[in-house]
């Protein structure tokens, strides 16, 4: 059994004029919660609607499993589940029977038990008679997810899966991914453009735009190898800004408002500019980092822009 | 195979619009079978004026089968649009609601999920057509009672005795089931075609209709056209009202109608193999 899940070698789809993904190359192993970050139109959806065989690559291979897609297919999506940009059902039916179709469609335990348990996962056992059209949009998203778990897969593919949701709904979504992950060993490969959720859960991941890698590689990595943006209050802000001014420290500041000072410093610098003020006599009342994925991600994707 | 038929015949019968064309038959047929208790004799009293002066009618001849026969006579405009109402939201339906989705990551080939939907389509489609022979025939026997059956053509009037019926419409109804198999069939290649079932009913009602009218006007370049369209065949099911009939046409008829099956379900099944899923 292969430790590579998602195997993804030069992958491209071109939409008329359009190449919405472009000699895409990526790698998910087991157990990972892969982040695939990008925003709007960077061809997060496009990518895993050729991973899931929704539509066909232009150029490019993909292997899942350590299969080739095309070739089996069947086989590869019997150990997949997914939710692919909205949650849309059969609206007339209700979320029982929904769940009761795809489950015989994907040749699963559809007994009734099996079911009451997913929706349990979900929070939707006490909606399971009532028609999905009745549903939230949150609603239909919990039931999404509970689809994509309903034959136990392996692999989870999640499209934007917290749109909709209110930050309870958000929150619980986040630790279903780290029960799956943690608990089920399932791997996962979540899509998001919502950075700071992703660097909650995912321990790899890739930043897509305009359908080509920006980055890749583990969340730990890419943010220690990055600037952070630092922002120190301190209690005397003209003869910091004299003192600024004279030395190295000039360099590194972006932006300053009142006794803000913002600047773009290295991880290990953070302690030896405030060691500094101190040593000058400047009291520093906060040092607040703005290290996150979101930063970095705005950088790369306002570049390119 | 027959696990995702039904499925997809339980989620056709879960569907409102499915009922539509079962009801509007249980409305129309009555209603043509009250007006003809009311005033059917009249009617058939001026469809034979003509022949009142060379023959005498004796017996029932307005029955069951006279009123089963002219309603048979409305399928060709009016019962197509009741099948591609269904046919035609097969595919386009799934597109439209965005279940497309769900339904083709699973691990079922696309050829099957496609061949699946047509037959659901094609057995929705005969039972409209049973429901239109059990109503018709059946409520006209009950209502009407069995007689002799007087089919009046361009230059010859047949009259069929009671027992010598019966028969004759269960294949021109089978005959039917077929010729509505050609819509549901030309609803369901243009529900693959496109993302919005409207489009495919619309366009399987025009094309129906002016092929309908290009076979039934007599002019030179019309009937050079007309044996390449399917609507020409449609109507053989009065083969089986004509003595002796003309097998070898029927079949012809069959054949002709089958293959058209055949080659609208092909070219479904090939779109939608390579067809890409965006809704």
């Amino acid at each position: 059994m292969t430790d590579k899940i998602i195997e993804v070698s030069n992958l491209s789809k071109q939409f008329k004029e359009v190449k919405a993904v472009n000699n895409l190359s990526l790698n998910v192993f087991r157990g990972d919660v892969f982040g695939f970050l990008g925003p709007n139109g960077a061809g997060k959806s496009t990518t895993i609607r050729m991973l899931l065989s929704l539509i066909s690559p232009t150029e490019g291979d993909i292997k899942i499993f350590g299969k080739p897609l095309k070739a089996k297919r069947n086989d590869i999506l019997r150990k997949i589940g997914a939710i692919v940009e909205k949650p849309d059902f059969y609206g007339y039916l209700s979320a029982f029977k929904n769940l009761e179709i795809l489950g015989k469609l994907s040749g699963t335990n559809t007994s009734k038990n099996k079911i009451m348990e997913t929706l349990e996962l979900v929070g939707l056992e006490k909606r399971f008679k009532s028609k999905v059209k009745t549903y939230s949009h949150g609603m239909k998203q919990r039931l999404g997810i509970a689809q994509a778990l309903l034959h136990d897969p392996d692999l989870i593919i999640l499209d934007e899966p917290t749109t909709g949701l209110d930050p309870q709904g958000m929150k619980e979504i986040r630790e279903l991914i780290l029960y799956l992950s943690k608990e089920k060993n399932k791997t996962i490969f979540l899509s998001s453009h919502i950075l700071y959720e992703v660097e909650l859960v995912a321990n790899r991941m890739i930043i897509l735009n305009k359908g080509t890698t920006q980055v890749e590689g583990y969340v730990e990595d890419l943010l220690n190898a990055n600037e952070l943006k630092v922002t120190f209050r301190v209690g005397d802000k003209e003869k910091a800004l004299k003192l600024i001014n004279e030395n190295y420290w000039i360099k590194k500041l972006e932006s300053q408002i009142e006794d803000r000072f913002v600047f773009n410093l290295a991880p290990e610098e953070i302690s030896v500019l405030n060691k500094y003020f101190v040593q000058n006599d400047i009291p520093v009342n906060a040092v607040v980092p703005m290290r996150s994925l979101e930063e970095y991600f705005l950088k790369l994707t306002d570049k390119e822009a | 195979m027959i696990k995702i038929i039904n499925i997809e015949l339980y989620k056709i019968f879960k569907k409102w619009r499915t009922y539509i064309g079962f009801i509007a038959i249980a409305v129309l047929v009555p209603i043509i079978q009250v007006a003809m208790l009311i005033e059917g004799e009249q009617s058939l009293d001026f469809m034979t004026r003509n022949l009142q002066q060379s023959f005498i009618f004796v017996g029932n001849l307005l029955n069951g089968y006279l009123i089963s026969y002219l309603i048979l006579n409305a399928l060709t405009i009016h019962i197509p649009f009741l099948v591609a109402l269904v046919a035609g939201d097969l595919l386009a339906g799934e597109a439209t609601a965005g279940t497309y989705r769900l339904l083709i990551t699973r691990p079922v080939s696309r050829f099957k999920l496609v061949t699946s939907k047509f037959f659901a389509g094609i057995i929705y489609t005969n039972l409209l057509v049973l429901w239109l022979a059990i109503l018709s025939l059946g409520l006209g026997i009950i209502i009407f009672s069995v007689g002799e059956l007087i089919v009046i053509k361009t230059s010859t009037v047949i009259i069929f005795a009671r027992g010598d019926v019966f028969w004759r419409f269960i294949l021109a109804y089978g005959f039917a089931a077929l010729s509505m198999s050609v819509v549901a069939s030309l609803a369901f290649l243009f529900s693959a075609l496109v993302e919005n079932a409207i489009g495919p009913i619309v366009s399987t009602m025009a094309v129906i209709i002016v092929f309908v009218i290009i076979s039934a006007i007599e002019i030179n370049i019309f009937e050079a056209i007309q044996p390449y369209l399917f609507t020409s065949y449609m109507a053989s099911w009065r083969l089986f009202f004509d003595d002796p009939i003309d097998f070898a046409e029927i079949a012809k008829s069959c054949l002709i109608l089958a293959g058209h099956v055949l080659f609208f379900f092909g070219l479904a099944a090939y779109i939608f193999k390579r067809k890409d899923i965006l809704t």
